[in-house]
């Protein structure tokens, strides 16, 4: 476990932003729309035509920054990134350059399985910028066949440069999952990976010990990862491999210029990729088609306002107030914001957190899960589920029978007591089973005699006669009432 | 007085009268290009048909009693890179020959909006860049008052076709002067509104902090009239400026009580051709006479203004241009097997040398290395600049001057002279630089009957200002009247 070298990571995120329209054009921001059917002049940027910034990029950009800790100047401007690319119509990329809109924050990260230390991430800068169209290679023709599609071109993008301050790819996951968690609770964007509304470019390298001190190796810039667990293996592959070629050729940074490797899932390896032929100058300077934004106090105060309760928060809360593990209230609040709502209702509804906690992560969520739904869509409200946890509790209702009487209640969208009635499960008092126990015993004089031999196991085939008679029974009362009775008889 | 001769103001009362058909008019005018801009060659394209069947249209809507718009009927020339729906918008360039944009710019839409009739799109140098119209990719333009002269520039076919009375109102761009210098060239009067005052949606970019559409017409009081069409907000341009537009046409003729002119001593040094010097010199007379006080101001960041300037512009020229690739619209080369070798064939086919030389000039200023020590110093200047003129104008009301070095030169004269050429627009890109507004109006003929303009700077947003001293100035003088001999 212990290695020779300490790894270095540092991420940027590119996150969409869930914003009706795009950046600056009132096209809509919808993913998987026919090729080149959600554009106007604006944003394939024809002659003549002008950015106007939206507003609600703006607000969400700046939420999301004030969630991460970030300083938020109160001057901001828009710079035009220049390259040429097929997919990027004007030339440049409208982005922010010297000026963000927020910079210095950082975001806590820890781990309830206690793989690294509870940390803060520094956040170097968020900023806004517009999306680049897609490229189509069809190459399978055997002529090269591009082809552009604009409909994400000049969607808004909130780019999150974190520091280098990740220290395993264990903590890099955790910084993304924290991250896409703060987002969703945020709701400033889906974060779905596969449709590209978040994406990831991680920089690593090796701070190597050795006798002559401390070495570093060349920075690697990572990319193609799509998903946090593609990040974690590209992470630790691309590590090993800068152990090794550092091992073989002594390379340091400073040596060799910055490289870009590309994830390669399918074969689990990073590979180069073809450096650009000179090294690029992309000529940032004020973007003056548009006016800068200035932020006031107002605006910050209210983007703090609109947080809500965030992720950490959260799980301290639960943790103090119902009494959960650690472990237990980061299961619940890594669900969302929808998912901590219809637990607390339901420890509310049955008085004890413990069991809310357990209920939802054993029955609700493999449902969920199978069924691949939200909490929103599950059919047993908050409350009823309670009520019949608090049946479970009170011993009314053995766990097992509990879960019979949820597939129930899922399957009709009848309360606790409905379902139970329905199935016919009542309540038998204390002298009822008595009666029932006594009635077993009288019939079964050979097992009575086997546990006066101290058998106590054969009590097991009167449990399954008593639940046979009446499928209502506690199988551990009918134990306890029998052996009571054997032992009064002696 | 021939139909055509006559100001805006002046048809316009009679269309409104009902005394003057639209169609009467345009036809007029439609005959007169037909006449005339062979040799001139003012025009790029001018759709004969379609501006009748406008003109007609507005004139059966006055007839049916329908409300008419503010320039109900009357001709408008549109310099061509104004994107107009389905109108041919080449920006005088190989690399937008073909390029029929699907939107109107702004200025297009409040011209239609007015019932205007959009009588056809002027040449121009290629992307606006250039003082000569020299420099369109099609043909040049020849000054009405001197075949073998340029007419000025950009705007060079916009000043041209009112001084050859092809159109009676015509829109041009001024990024450095390309309105007031070819007005002045053109013996016309023509308008550098304040930036912000004209929305730019629409208008294809040359440098966007520097470009702004203006009005080219006759008299002082036809500026005013179109100025109020075309000025005011829009939320399709960040940059333009939310302001109510004053009733220029209400306020010209009134006179300036106690106008306080200000002059720059260096605008009349070596630079200065004599016949221009002695004819703003008599100009400014001309305002004493009507009351004004005369003042010697200072601009002492003046002489940085045409450098500045020739980094600014071709910085942002370097950015606007990117998009003509080749890959989306535009011209695309004909060969190439690589995706560089396909750009740099489109771009070098498709771009005059004034374009790739700007585009080069920019592109090499925002360089790496090079960023700080050319924009970022020409943005500093241009912050000093607007300063001098703030406090000048804590003086005086006006700045007045000469528009350009000389009347307008030779075409081919400084062909081979990109430097001369950049130096022609001295007095005109402060105004550019500073944001405020600038205007050219006849003041004089050489001694080979060439047109000599004033030009007059007023604060930002000071347009009506600029306006009535202009009307002022042409109640007192006839130059405004003189036109160039009809061929
Ligand atoms: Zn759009």
């Amino acid at each position: 476990m212990n290695k020779p070298y300490t790894t270095i990571i540092g991420l940027e995120v590119h996150v969409q932003l869930a914003t009706r329209s795009k950046l600056f054009c009132s096209c809509s921001t919808r993913f998987g729309s026919p090729p080149n059917t959600q554009t106007c002049p604006v944003c394939i940027g024809m002659p003549g035509t002008l950015p106007v910034m939206n507003r609600k990029a703006f607000e969400l950009s700046l939420k999301t920054a004030v969630a991460l800790n970030c300083e938020i100047p109160r001057f901001t401007k828009w710079d035009r990134k220049q390259y040429y690319y097929p997919d990027l119509p004007k030339g440049y990329q409208i982005s922010q350059f010297d000026l963000p809109l927020s910079q210095n924050g950082y975001l806590p990260i820890s781990d309830s399985k206690n793989q690294f230390e509870p940390k803060r991430i520094g956040i170097i800068r968020a900023h806004l910028e517009e999306d680049a169209g897609k490229s189509m290679h069809d190459e399978a023709a055997g002529v090269a066949d591009s082809r552009i599609d604009l409909n994400r071109c000049g969607t808004p993008l909130l780019e999150i440069v974190s520091e280098p301050d990740m220290r395993s790819p264990a903590e890099a996951k955790a910084y993304l999952t924290e991250l896409k968690l703060l987002l969703n609770y945020l709701e400033v964007s889906d974060c779905n990976m596969q449709e590209g509304s978040l994406r990831v470019d991680a920089n690593i390298n090796l701070h190597i010990d050795t006798p002559e001190g401390k070495i570093a190796t060349p920075i690697v810039e990572v990319k193609n990862m799509n998903s946090f667990r593609a990040v974690e293996r590209a992470l630790e592959y691309e590590a090993k491999r800068q152990y090794e070629v550092w091992q073989e050729t002594g390379r340091k940074l400073g040596d060799v210029p910055k490289s870009t490797h590309g994830w390669d899932e399918q074969a689990q390896v990073t590979r180069e990729q073809r450096s650009k032929e000179e090294s690029s100058d992309y000529r940032y300077f004020p973007d003056p088609d548009l006016v800068p934004v200035a932020t006031t106090d107002e605006q910050i105060e209210r983007a703090r306002a609109s947080l809500g309760e965030l992720p950490a928060a959260l799980r301290t809360r639960l943790e103090q107030t119902y009494n959960i593990t650690p472990y237990d209230s980061d299961v619940l609040v890594n669900q969302g914001r929808d998912m901590v709502e219809y637990y607390i209702e339901v420890a509310d509804a049955c008085g004890d957190g413990k069991p809310a906690s357990n209920w939802i992560q054993q029955d609700v969520l493999r449902t969920l899960g199978e069924r691949q739904i939200g909490i929103a869509q599950y059919g047993v409200s908050a409350k009823a589920l309670g009520e019949l946890i608090g049946l479970v509790k009170a011993g009314k209702l053995t766990t097992s029978r509990g879960r019979e009487v949820l597939a129930e209640m899922l399957a009709s969208g009848k309360s606790a007591e409905e379902a139970m009635k329905g199935m016919g499960i009542e309540h038998l008092d204390e002298s009822a089973l008595e009666d029932l126990c006594r009635e077993l015993l009288n019939a079964n004089p050979r097992i009575v005699a086997e546990v006066k031999e101290g058998k106590q196991k054969a009590i097991g085939a009167l449990i399954g006669q008593a639940k046979k008679k009446n499928p209502n029974v506690n199988p551990a009362r009918v134990r306890e009432i029998c052996l009571e009775l054997i032992e009064k008889e002696n | 007085m021939s139909l055509i001769d006559q100001t805006a103001v002046e048809l316009l009362s009679n269309l409104t009268s009902g005394n003057l058909t639209s169609v009467e008019l345009t036809g007029a005018f439609l005959d007169e290009i037909e006449r005339r801009d062979g040799a001139v060659k003012a025009f790029l394209h001018v759709d004969a048909d379609a501006a009748m069947a406008q003109a007609d249209e507005i004139d059966r809507n006055r007839t049916a009693g329908k409300p008419a718009g503010r320039l109900a009927g009357m001709p408008v020339a549109v310099k061509d890179l104004l994107c107009t729906v389905d109108v041919p918008t080449t920006c005088a360039s190989r690399m937008l020959e073909n390029f029929c944009p699907p939107y109107d710019a702004t200025v297009v839409a409040r011209l239609k909006a007015a019932d205007a009739v959009l009588i056809g799109r002027t040449n121009m140098d290629e992307f606006a860049m250039g003082g000569s119209c020299e420099n369109s990719a099609f043909h040049p333009t020849h000054n009405p008052w001197d075949m073998d002269r340029i007419p000025g520039g950009s705007s060079g076919g916009a000043a041209a076709c009112v001084a050859a009375r092809m159109a009676p109102l015509s829109i041009g761009s001024d990024t450095g002067g390309s309105i007031r210098s070819p007005a002045a060239m053109c013996g016309v009067t023509g308008m550098k509104p304040t930036y912000g005052r004209v929305s730019r949606y629409g208008l294809v970019a040359f440098a966007s902090s520097l470009d702004q559409l203006g009005p080219i017409a006759q008299t002082a009081e036809d500026t005013a009239l179109l100025l109020e069409v075309i000025a005011g907000h829009d939320l399709m341009d960040s940059t333009s400026v939310d302001r109510p537009v004053p009733k220029y046409t209400e306020t010209i003729g009134r006179l300036l009580e106690g106008l306080r002119i200000g002059i720059v001593p260096e605008h009349f040094g070596d630079a200065l051709d004599d016949e221009v010097d002695a004819a703003v010199r008599e100009s400014i007379r001309v305002y004493e006479s009507l009351g004004a006080t005369v003042k010697n101001i200072s601009l002492p960041h003046g002489k940085y203004a045409v450098a500045a300037y020739y980094i600014i512009a071709p910085c942002e020229a370097s950015g606007n241009l990117a998009r003509y690739d080749g890959v989306h619209y535009g011209r695309r080369t004909d060969e190439h097997d690589s995706l560089i070798g396909m750009y740099s064939r489109s771009r070098s086919e498709g771009f005059g040398p004034e374009v790739k030389r700007r585009i080069m000039l920019g592109t090499y200023a925002l360089s790496s290395g090079y960023y700080d020590a050319y924009y970022l110093k020409a943005l500093k200047v241009r912050r000093l600049i607007r300063q001098d003129f703030d406090r000048a104008f804590d003086q005086v009301d006006l700045i007045v001057g000469p528009v350009a070095p000389t009347p307008a030169f030779k075409i081919g004269e400084k062909a081979d002279d990109p430097l001369s050429m950049y130096l022609f627009d001295l007095y005109t890109v402060g105004t550019n630089l500073a944001g405020i507004c600038g205007i050219s109006i006849p003041c004089g003929i050489s001694g080979a009957g060439l047109p000599i303009g004033l030009h007059l700077q007023a604060p930002t947003f000071e347009e009506e200002r600029l306006l009535r001293a202009a009307a002022m100035f042409q109640r007192a003088t006839d130059w405004h009247t003189r036109k160039p001999s009809p061929v």
